[in-house]
């Protein structure tokens, strides 16, 4: 068994984790980051190609309080409004920082290129072209943690449960991947910036380590999660094709600058089928667009892969060539010509706006413990605003490093008995055996997860469909996941990995499942096709905490800011 | 839709230090999959013990899935996964730990070796 100890440990390396171990840094605490992937190169971070919300003000003027009422109205009533402010008011400080550290944010003239995005009031979102901005916001970060002596890496160290004694955070047990040994990790703090869960959904456009493990940690850890039922799906993400090296994602905003036509499998227009009207500007509102694709799949006219036609066919080719630019020739790589053919797109799981509650120095209820990025619930509510997902990682994991080195500073820290780790490591033990197993894998049944979560907990929800999941999931947990045979194969042992995740992924998929039946309404990305409309009784948080292996559920009233908005605007002039 | 076709995939195995061998999967081939497809379906659906490193799922922004096709260098996730037999094996001028997992981790960014300093 390997011992470390530290005065900050970061779980996690993308953006927010990256932001956290240099914020640590800044206030002396020595630090580990680390991640079961390589540093910066696992999570959703380098996966973003698009763009970042900040109100630089380099467009057109503007003020964090208009980026707050807008990130406040797209959330339906359930933003923390606290956590709101504190991201659209330091994004503007972490978007400078950023563009010291040399991310290449676009500019023309010296000012820093802004674009409009749905949902904003004006042009406020900066980017790094062409879909370029999460590679280069990783390559910025990697960079600036390497830099400071302050900080350990550690590559290839997954994270499986943090340590507890007397209520408080202590420590950490992870397994070295590559070469299977147990790391026992003393800290003064832990940051939970693993990400969120989108890959427990059939379609998504997650890297494979978000599933869910950092609110599966807080849960066992006794920190509380909160709004899990909320998950967002973007309308059109890429189905078919196949298409590598691109972001999912990334045809909405050709579908506005350009025209894309949507279609069903028999060619027919069909949004204005569904109250929304397309013709023209292809302005269809995300949640009216996700429905109508829904439906038209649901009712057997869907495309062969099970989703709609995205056409560009009837476009000029000078103004596909204009608009497109270098992504034709990465398009033609992937076989795609769309002057020739219509690729198709569906709904795709893209964000959480559910996780870790934490107050506004992004603390748990467990002394020790914070969270960052991704990971943390609250700040977009019901549905998060348009490139609000990078400079969240940014600001709430400066947050979170910071506050947690001052916690970790006045700390004594005693040495952690070994037997803390072999416990939270016996739990698989019985499973293990030497050689493949042949069928049974926790992969497989992480596949069958990803199905059930879409089909019955995904878009469009009802009470029947809801409860056939719970009840499935927790077969799932209390059967399938300890009958499955582990290969016993060091190093490198990925099974064994796989069984952790599916552990983790069960309980998520038990709290999202469990919030959206409590949940009888529908409000932002939580919709009950039995129960159509909002309700002003459940103008409320959702919370959900462990209690033994039980989770348990109960209700608070959303953290509101104390001051008007045009108060902090006359502040400032 | 092409249900019939078929790769042999022609797989290196063995951890560093023991003698290697090679297992063939029989793997379904889907118009445009790439190997790292066919690599994920072997763990999913037969061989769950098989190592290689991916992150990103396709992206092709980690970089982690580089191995040797058929002799040749590429990322798992890039490369397009023909018909007939497709060898793949570990990155031969990298450190191997096992399978097709080499030693591509940056040497300052292993938690041993920079507790030991």
């Amino acid at each position: 068994m390997m011992r470390v100890s530290t005065d900050v440990f970061v779980v996690g390396a993308g953006g927010a984790g990256m932001y956290a171990a240099i914020a640590a840094a800044r206030e002396g605490a020595d630090v580990i980051v680390a991640d079961k992937s390589l540093i910066s190169r696992g999570g959703a971070t380098i996966m973003a190609q698009m763009t970042v919300a900040s109100a630089v003000g380099h467009e057109e003027p503007d003020h964090w309080t208009h980026h707050l009422a807008d990130t406040i109205e797209a959330g339906h009533g359930l933003c923390n409004e606290e956590l709101s402010a504190i991201l659209c008011e330091e994004s503007v400080t972490r978007i400078h920082e950023m563009d010291e550290w040399k991310v290449g944010w676009a500019r023309v003239e010296g000012r820093m290129t802004q674009v409009h995005a749905p949902g904003h009031g004006l042009k406020r979102c900066v980017y790094v072209d062409y879909l370029n901005t999460g590679p280069a916001v990783a390559r910025a970060l990697r960079g600036e943690v390497a830099q400071r002596s302050g900080i350990r890496r550690a590559s290839g160290l997954a994270v499986i449960e943090i340590i507890v004694q007397n209520g408080e955070a202590v420590g950490a047990v992870a397994i070295d991947v590559e070469s299977g040994e147990t790391v026992l990790v003393e800290a003064g703090a832990i940051v939970l910036a693993a990400g969120g869960l989108t890959k427990l959904y059939k379609r998504n456009s997650a890297s494979i380590n978000m599933g869910g493990e950092a609110y599966a940690m807080a849960l066992r850890a006794g920190a509380e999660l909160i709004d899990m039922e909320f998950v967002q799906f973007f309308p059109i993400g890429h189905l078919a094709p196949r298409m590598v090296g691109m972001d999912p994602i990334m045809w909405d905003p050709f579908r506005y600058k350009v025209g894309g036509r949507l279609l069903n499998g028999n060619f027919e227009e069909f949004i204005h089928n569904y109250g929304a009207s397309d013709g023209g500007n292809y302005t269809a509102r995300r949640d009216v667009a996700s429905y109508a694709i829904y439906k038209e799949v649901e009712e057997g006219r869907g495309s062969p892969h099970g989703g709609v036609w995205l056409s560009f066919d009837h476009i000029d080719p000078k103004v596909m060539q204009e608009k497109f630019g270098p992504m034709i020739g990465r398009l033609a790589k992937n076989g795609i010509d769309l002057q020739k053919s219509a690729v198709e797109v569906s709904p795709i799981a893209h964000y959480h706006m559910g996780g870790i509650r934490v107050d506004t120095e992004m603390k748990t209820r467990i002394p020790g413990l914070y969270a960052a990025g991704e990971a943390v619930g609250g700040a977009n509510g019901a549905t998060r605003l348009s490139g609000n997902a990078i400079p969240e990682a940014f600001v709430f994991g400066e947050r979170a490093g910071k506050f947690g080195a001052a916690f970790a500073k006045g700390r004594s820290r005693a040495p952690l008995d070994e037997k803390s780790a072999t416990i939270v490591l016996s739990e698989p033990k019985s499973q293990l055996k030497k050689g493949a197993a042949p069928d049974g894998s926790a992969t497989a049944l992480m596949t069958e997860l990803q199905a059930l979560m879409w089909e019955k907990v995904g878009l469009f929800r009802t009470g029947e469909k809801l409860e056939q999941a719970l009840a499935r999931i927790r077969e799932m947990q209390s059967d399938d996941l300890r009958n499955i045979t582990i290969p016993d194969d060091a190093p490198f042992n990925q099974a064994l990995l796989d069984w952790y995740e599916l552990r983790a992924g069960l309980l998520c998929a038990e709290s999202v499942t469990l919030a959206a039946i409590n949940r009888t309404e529908s409000r932002g990305a939580h919709q009950r096709e039995d129960i159509p409309d909002a309700s002003p009784e459940f103008e409320r948080n959702q919370t959900i905490g462990l209690s033994g292996d039980q989770l348990v559920t109960g209700w608070a009233d959303v953290p509101r800011i104390s001051y008007t908005l045009e108060e902090k605007q006359a502040a400032v002039i | 839709m092409s249900d019939d076709l078929k790769t042999t995939l022609n797989v290196y195995r063995g951890a560093a230090g023991e003698e290697a061998h090679y297992d063939q999967f029989d793997v379904p081939h889907e118009e445009g999959a790439s190997v790292l497809d066919a690599l994920v379906w072997v763990r999913e659906n037969v061989d769950a013990s098989l190592a290689f490193r991916y992150s990103c799922v396709s992206a092709n922004a980690c970089k982690e899935c580089m191995i040797l096709v058929d002799g040749k260098v590429n990322y798992a996730c890039t490369a397009k996964l023909s018909t007939g037999t497709v060898t793949v094996e570990p990155l031969a001028k990298k450190k191997l730990i096992r399978d097709l997992v080499t030693d591509i981790v940056p040497p300052k960014e292993r938690l041993g070796s920079v507790d030991a300093e």
